[in-house]
């Protein structure tokens, strides 16, 4: 007979520290939308299951003072939808989280559990990536802060230290002119797994592209942050020889796997595809008539 | 080995149950409580079988542990009518004929009343993606949302 034990402690300390003493045979659990079907299908057997949704700090959306907010890790999409001001701030970020499942996952999942779940193909995660979004860990040696793009090492598999815990997300203050936007593509426009997902984040100053920066998932081992796609646009003024270099650099990224929803070729034609796409809404979100 | 002792609210009631760790609340409602119209149709969350509301938000009771619900509240297809009053999205799917087997229409009741609760006016493409993770083997959806945005009109008219 399995032995489980449940844990919600109140604060962080107490969680870091339950995860830290179980020496790799405790799961965090957040929304558990992946976790619980892991459990079901035996795949993850816990000792000690350690509920974070009790600690404020995970559950809570700040907007700071500069206008850069902090995202709990264990805050759900459909809590996000509900705040006030996130959504026009990084509207692509939010498609991006309230993309993942159905209305029932959405009242549940986390961007810490996409991001922590590692699937290449997790929705959040490129979008989070394009917002240039750092990631605040807490773990037995203390807090430390990590590129978003940092924290998957491949399919499943994270760079997080034993007992580490994804505390929260920073996005910085957004700049006059900014916007950013989310695209996937899918069999099915619902209910369904990235074939290529792609995050696009601009800052325009009198039409010319101050800063981008461009997340690809879906399409390698891990999410991508794509510098050449990025580079490709800066000082642009979005124009077509612009986007079609980006396009490219989405392409020679893409290191594909071959499967029922998507050949090599096809994943890698689509990233170009989507970025193009993705460019245009969030320039337009960035205020370009 | 001891098993957990959970206090909770079901459909406005305080109940107490007795669980193991890694139990899913659909299990407990419906092996430990007797609560069999949450329906287990995957297991995995795909479905929407099991939908349930946990302090207000629809969830898939299959993907919440029993634990977990310790001091909230839950509401499930059981306290939708009251007493032999159905609510109107009941009624409505009984006169739209909009089920056949039944096995997703609790799931599907439970998640159309989120949504009207939210949404007195939706539009059909709203029902169609609210109810996406709602899965039917037998109507073909068509007569389900329907069924919906008659209802939210009739209740609108009434309100
Ligand atoms: C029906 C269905 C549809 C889905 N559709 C999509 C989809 O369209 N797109 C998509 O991307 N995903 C999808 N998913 C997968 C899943 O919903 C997402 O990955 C979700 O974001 C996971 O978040 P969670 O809070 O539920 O994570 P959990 O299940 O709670 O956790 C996931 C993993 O991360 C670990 N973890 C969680 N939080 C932390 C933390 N703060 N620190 C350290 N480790 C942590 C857990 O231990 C676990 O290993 C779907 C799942 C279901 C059941
Ligand atoms: S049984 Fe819970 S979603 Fe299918
Ligand atoms: S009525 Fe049979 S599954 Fe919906």
């Amino acid at each position: 007979m399995t032995d489980i034990r449940y844990l919600a402690p109140r604060t962080l300390d107490e969680a870091v520290g339950a995860f830290a003493a179980s020496q790799g045979a405790a799961r965090i659990l957040a929304g558990g939308t992946d976790l619980l079907v892991q459990m079901r299908n035996g795949a993850v057997r816990p000792g000690t299951i350690i509920d974070i949704k009790k600690i404020t700090e995970l559950t809570s959306i700040e907007e700071a003072a500069d206008g850069g907010f902090r995202i709990g890790a264990a805050v759900s999409g459909a809590a996000l939808a509900e705040h006030p001001r996130f959504g026009r701030v990084w509207p692509g970020v939010l498609e991006a989280v309230n993309l993942i499942g159905s209305t029932q996952v959405q009242g549940r999942a986390s961007p810490g559990g996409n991001l922590c779940n590692a699937s290449p193909a997790g929705d959040s995660v490129p979008a989070l990536v394009a917002a240039g979004a750092v990631v605040t860990v807490q773990g037995p040696k203390g807090r430390r802060q990590v590129a978003v793009e940092a924290v998957p090492a491949g399919p499943g598999r994270t760079n997080l230290g034993p007992g580490e815990i994804v505390v929260s997300f920073t996005l910085p203050p957004r700049p006059e002119g900014s916007g950013d936007a989310y695209l996937r593509m899918t069999p099915r426009t619902e209910m369904d797994i990235a074939v290529v997902g792609v995050g696009v984040s601009l800052t325009l100053r009198d039409g010319v592209v101050a800063a981008a920066r461009v997340g690809l998932g879906a399409v390698a081992p891990t999410v991508l942050l794509v510098a050449d796609a990025a580079r490709a646009l800066i000082g642009s003024r979005l124009d077509e020889a612009a986007v079609h270099a980006a396009a490219a650099a989405c392409r020679a990224a893409c290191n594909p796997i071959d499967d029922k929803r998507g050949t090599i070729a096809y994943r890698t034609r689509v990233a170009g595809v989507l970025l193009q796409r993705a460019v245009a809404i969030a320039a337009e979100r960035a205020g370009r008539v | 080995m001891s098993k957990l002792h959970v206090t909770t609210s079901i459909n406005g009631e305080p109940v107490e149950f007795l669980c193991e760790a890694d139990q899913s609340v659909l299990d407990v409602l419906r092996n430990t409580l007797g609560l069999t119209g949450s329906k287990e149709g995957c297991g995995t969350g795909d479905c929407g079988a099991c939908s349930i509301t946990l302090d207000g938000r629809l969830v898939c009771s299959c993907l919440v542990l029993a634990p977990e619900i310790e001091g909230r509240q839950i509401t499930t297809i059981e306290g939708m009518a009251q007493g032999d009053h159905l609510h109107p999205l009941q009624q409505k799917f009984l006169e739209m004929a909009a089920l056949q087997c039944g096995i997703c229409t609790p799931g599907v009741l439970v998640a159309a009343k989120a949504l009207l609760e939210r949404n007195p006016d939706p539009s059909e493409t709203d029902v169609r993606y609210w109810l996406a993770g709602n899965l039917c083997r037998c109507t073909g959806y068509d007569k389900i949302v329907r069924a919906v945005l008659e209802t939210a009109a009739d209740m609108r008219g009434a309100a």
